[in-house]
């Protein structure tokens, strides 16, 4: 079966290790849906960025000193004396922005089109867990250059843990390493920043032998049934994705260059000092719909229950809401019982879908200001809509949904689509 | 057509919520500047001017840790000028061969050389408060990157000096300023008209040299940026070029697919 390679010394390495098979087979004659959209190039890019960022980390650690007294100050000499040392960085920087970019779209693809459907929930499940590592991995390397935002988004996100009951403070200070964040906590941020990358890298190996089981879904929705139905991945979606990565990078290099700073804290630039709190602790970009979730909680709301506050605090309830926002993510396989996948068959479902990214996109923005009046109660109905969506809606119309007749194949779906 | 609308209109509100208002005071008036823009670069006159503002003032009372005499050069000084500079200010010479660094109590000096870091005004931040009224002056090497508004807001926060408005309830020894939050702030105003004279024989304006010292502040922070704006301009026209060229490339390895 392998080892059909003309060059001797790669037909002799096959025979023995039958890596050039393996390539041929998940890259190059891969069976492809013809008629993946656009929306089909993010996980490849997702690829590309997590490449990015692990070539420019190891180069930035080469020059970086985790310690409190120097951090700060080795961030800037990468930035003035180390060669390119300041493209580094802020390739390292927007990099981290544009890999949440990425994979948001990458999810909202997948929860559009259905792509966690059966067969696909494991494949899903990986997925939600390499948004969860690659967020411990952008927090732990936002402390890294020991910024004011560095710090005390530090000190707000490790206090959440204090809410766990009884052992909360003991878990707190185990992950300082003391007392506060100090010393010991920038080493060990250092250390998990340097190594969670690598998990990344292997939870993204298993996304793709899961991918490469049942193959990609499409935006039919409807299985591959035949070979008319699919195209060899080479040379189609390598130029595909190879145009795509041309106006992502087009993108990326333009914040890189000419705003490189666009999704950053000035205050990010004023070196940790513990003695003086901010006037807004605001984490990056990407956290912010979390962020709004975690304050949505007013400490009234739960006194006005009477008993809960013996058994919940305010804070615990939104650190409970927060954490289970993600978690609830890799049950939607089984929250949502429709049959059919792709929303473009699901006329209720995929107002549904819009409305729940609008109501994300708003969090975000809710997660971004002071949390007070308007904004306070905009992000609680906002925070409500999130799980009333999740845990109501997306059931609710997995049962009662009338949706549309579907193609009978994905190749009957494009003849149909041109002969219009 | 319709996707890529979409795909563009995502991307910029997720990345809209970055964009956090925490709107104290009023609106910076924005100023021209020759770094702005794709194309920016930095005038090296007003480079210099800037420079002499900042070491004839502001050093007096911020630091600029970033930075060294060596530095300098890039602002069109000549080594020889830069060892100058450096040479007439002191820094502490480390322990002699007896292995002290202190005389008396007073540490043991010597004249800077370009490979030093600027002097700073005072030994510590202890000493910095001590000689200002309690209040402490900000490093300044990053500061128009560390505040909204950049090169805009250090030229505002030092020409925004007024009586303040009636019935402001000033405390002693602050100074009331439109543009710092509060606006109290403990910096006495700076500049002075004509407190000094441009070698180039420009007029010192207090406009003028709040200008040149904000210019000169913006590549104290970002020295590499005339270098970041002209790699971004080549490396974004090719990538437009080598883009549109997949572009083709992929609509005719993709005509036969029906
Ligand atoms: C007499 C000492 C003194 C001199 C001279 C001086 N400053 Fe300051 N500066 C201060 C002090 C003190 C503060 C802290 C103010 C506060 O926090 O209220 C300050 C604060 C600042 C700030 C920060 C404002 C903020 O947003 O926190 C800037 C920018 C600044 N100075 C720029 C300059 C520049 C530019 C010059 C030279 C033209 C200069 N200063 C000269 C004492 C001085
Ligand atoms: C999943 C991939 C990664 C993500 C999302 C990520 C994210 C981040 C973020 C958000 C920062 C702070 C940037 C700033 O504001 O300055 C940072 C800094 C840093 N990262 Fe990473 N990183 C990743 C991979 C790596 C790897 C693999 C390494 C090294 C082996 C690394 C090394 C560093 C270093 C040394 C810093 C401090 C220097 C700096 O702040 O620029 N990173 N990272």
């Amino acid at each position: 079966m392998s080892s059909e390679f003309k060059n001797p010394v790669i037909r002799w390495i096959d025979h023995r290790l039958p890596v050039f098979t393996m390539m041929e087979h998940s890259a190059v004659t891969y069976p492809t849906p013809k008629n993946l959209n656009y929306w089909w190039n993010f996980g490849s890019l997702a690829g590309i960025v997590l490449v990015v960022m692990i070539l420019s980390g190891i180069f930035l650690a080469m020059n970086y000193t985790p310690h409190t007294s120097l951090a700060f100050d080795s961030v800037e000499r990468i930035m003035r004396d180390v060669n390119y040392g300041w493209l580094l960085r802020y390739l390292h920087m927007n990099g981290a922005s544009m890999f949440f970019v990425v994979v948001y779209i990458h999810i909202f693809r997948g929860m559009y089109y259905g792509s966690y459907k059966d067969p696909r929930e494991l494949l899903w499940i990986i997925g939600v867990l390499i948004f969860l590592t690659m967020m411990a991995t952008a927090f732990v390397g936002y402390t890294l250059p020991w910024g004011q935002m560095s710090f005390w988004g530090a000190t707000v996100i490790t206090n959440l843990f204090s809410v766990v009951p009884i052992v909360g403070d003991y878990i707190v200070q185990w992950l300082w390493g003391g007392f506060s964040v100090d010393n010991p906590t920038l080493n060990r941020f250092f250390a998990l920043h340097y190594l969670l990358p690598f998990v990344i890298f292997a939870l993204v190996a298993l996304h793709l032998v899961a991918l490469h089981q049942h193959k990609s879904n499409n935006p039919t929705g409807v299985e591959i049934k035949g070979d008319r139905d699919t195209i060899p991945f080479h040379p189609y979606y390598t130029v595909k994705d190879a145009f795509g990565l041309g106006v992502f990078l087009l993108i990326y290099l333009g914040f890189t260059f000419f705003a490189p700073n666009f999704f950053g804290e000035p205050d990010n630039y004023v070196a940790a000092n513990p003695l003086v709190t901010p006037a807004h602790i605001v984490p990056e970009w990407y956290f912010l719909p979390f962020y709004a979730m975690l304050r949505s909680v007013p400490d009234n709301f739960i006194d006005a229950w009477g008993i809960l506050p013996i058994i919940i605090s305010a804070k615990a309830a939104g650190v409970c809401i927060m954490f289970g926002s993600i978690i609830l993510l890799m049950f939607l396989p089984w929250l949502d019982t429709s049959k059919v996948r792709s929303a473009n068959f699901r006329p209720v479902y995929k107002w549904a879908f819009w409305l729940f990214l609008f109501n994300y996109i708003l969090l975000g923005y809710i997660g971004g200001q002071p949390p007070e009046g308007a904004m306070l109660t905009i992000g609680r109905v906002s925070t409500f809509w999130y799980f009333f969506h999740l845990l109501v809606v997306v059931p609710f119309l997995g049962k009662y949904e009338r949706t549309l007749p579907l193609p009978e194949s994905i190749s009957a779906a494009v003849m149909a689509k041109e002969s219009k | 057509m319709k996707t890529t609308l979409f795909a563009a209109l995502i991307a910029g509100a997720l990345a809209f919520p970055a964009v956090t208002n925490a709107s104290e005071g009023p609106k910076l008036p924005a100023q021209k500047w020759s770094f702005d823009g794709p194309t920016g670069h930095f005038d090296r006159a007003q480079m210099k001017r800037g420079w002499q503002v900042f070491k004839s003032v502001c050093a007096a009372c911020h630091s600029a840790h970033q930075l060294y005499y060596r530095n300098l050069v890039e602002l069109g000084f000549s080594e020889a000028e830069a060892k100058q500079i450096a040479a007439g200010d002191n820094v502490p010479a480390g322990p002699n061969e007896a292995g002290e660094t202190h005389v008396d109590g007073q540490p043991i000096m010597r004249p800077a050389q370009p490979s030093d870091k600027i002097a700073p005004p005072y030994a510590n931040p202890a000493a910095a408060r001590a000689a200002n009224n309690g209040a402490l002056p900000p490093d300044l090497s990053l500061i128009t990157k560390a505040r909204k508004g950049g090169a805009d807001y250090v030229h505002a926060i030092l020409t925004g000096y007024k009586e303040p408005p009636a019935g402001f309830q000033l405390q002693a020894g602050m100074n009331y300023n439109e543009y710092f939050a509060g606006h109290q702030i403990a910096m006495p105003a700076p500049l002075v008209e004509g407190a000094i004279t441009f070698e180039d024989g420009t007029n010192a304006t207090v406009d003028q040299m709040a200008k040149d010292v904000s210019a000169f502040l913006t590549w104290a922070a970002e020295p590499e940026l005339e270098e970041r704006k002209r790699m971004g301009i080549k490396i974004l026209a090719f990538l437009l070029v080598f883009t549109a060229l997949l572009f083709a490339l992929k609509r005719r390895i993709w005509s036969d697919v029906h």
